[in-house]
């Protein structure tokens, strides 16, 4: 895929992107740490803190704008992710549900923001981190509730099936809660900030090849950019939307654990 | 032109959660449709199983870059 030469034009074939494209040198220095993903998740910290500090901060009846905006994130979060998923408990882990979501959501929209654009959430290991804690959250409030033989009974042994059919069930529910689960949810966010920042490389460098072209290439290259900002957009819907699935899945696996039959 | 064949083989193995994953929402969107109260007990199942349906296309990913 990456010797694939698609034109060529001024005598250097295209380069389409490939993964080495998401291997960023460092920003500053020589060390392995200060390279434009790290330092976006640090940037995404600092200005969901700030934001919702400033939100929080002359709360009143009478909300102001800043308020509205950061009580109806923080709404959306409790009412309908939290609490309509977990059921009456469900106010312990509406604050990690809340910095999960904001947190995979604004990086997630890096990915858009002019002159950032990176979605530092297409570097697999901070989804792997990210699942890894909700990996650790849902099966210690299952153990806390259940205590740890009973809940290892529920996953293994589901009621209302046939004696045989746990030869087959049961490594089939051990795998699913240990492995696919945690798995899976840092995969799915990874893939489709992967898979969205290739996109929108493939049309804006494209995009970019054609200008060097003979005359006619010129001409068609406005499409490929324009396609690149509507991609954009897509990107943005893809974007949020992933950052809610991350998070509903957190809290439906919180709630899988927590109720008293699975 | 080279390339690696991997990749044409994960596309044809995304057809099937593809399918999987289509046929779970548009259950679930009928479902909504015929009774809009069942939205709340419909939701999580559908997420759940569009989650583990998903998961064989994900796993297709990691094997088309490991392989």
């Amino acid at each position: 895929m990456r010797s694939l030469h698609l034109l060529r034009a001024d005598g250097g074939g295209f380069v389409p992107p490939s993964t080495n494209d998401f291997n960023l040198p460092p920003v500053f220095g020589h060390n392995a740490y200060s390279t434009k993903p790290i330092l976006l998740v640090f940037l995404s910290v600092i200005l969901i803190s700030v934001f919702f500090l400033l939100a929080s901060r002359k709360a009143a009846i009478v909300p102001s704008k800043l308020q509205f905006a950061g009580e109806s994130i923080y709404g959306f979060v409790r009412n309908d992710v939290a609490r309509d998923n977990i059921g009456p408990d469900f106010m312990r882990f509406v604050p990690y549900l809340f910095t999960l979501f904001t947190f995979v959501l604004v990086n997630n929209v890096f990915g858009i923001v002019p002159l950032l654009q990176f979605p530092s959430m297409s570097r697999v290991s901070f989804p792997y981190v990210l699942a890894f804690f909700t990996f650790l959250v849902f099966h210690s409030v299952g153990i806390h509730r259940h205590g740890l033989l009973k809940y290892l009974k529920d996953i293994m042994f589901m009621p209302g099936v046939p004696k045989a059919a746990y030869i087959l069930l049961t490594p089939l529910e051990l795998a699913t809660f240990f492995f696919v689960r945690p798995l899976t949810l840092a995969l799915r966010l990874f893939a489709n900030m992967f898979a969205g920042h290739l996109l929108l490389l493939v049309f804006i460098l494209g995009g970019d090849h054609l200008l060097k072209g003979v005359i006619g290439l010129k001409l068609i290259s406005p499409f490929a950019f324009g396609f690149g900002i509507a991609m954009s957009f897509f990107e943005l819907l893809v974007q949020v939307l992933q950052a809610y699935i991350f998070t509903l899945l957190t809290a439906l696996y919180i709630a899988g654990a927590v109720a008293d039959e699975h | 032109m080279k390339g690696t064949l991997n990749l044409v083989g994960y596309g044809l193995s995304a057809i099937g959660p593809a399918i999987a994953t289509g046929m779970i929402f548009a259950a679930y969107i009928n479902g909504v449709a015929r009774q809009p109260e069942a939205r709340s007990v419909l939701q999580p199942i559908a997420f759940l199983g569009f989650a583990l349906a998903e998961a064989l296309a994900l796993f297709g990913l990691v094997l088309a870059f490991v392989l």
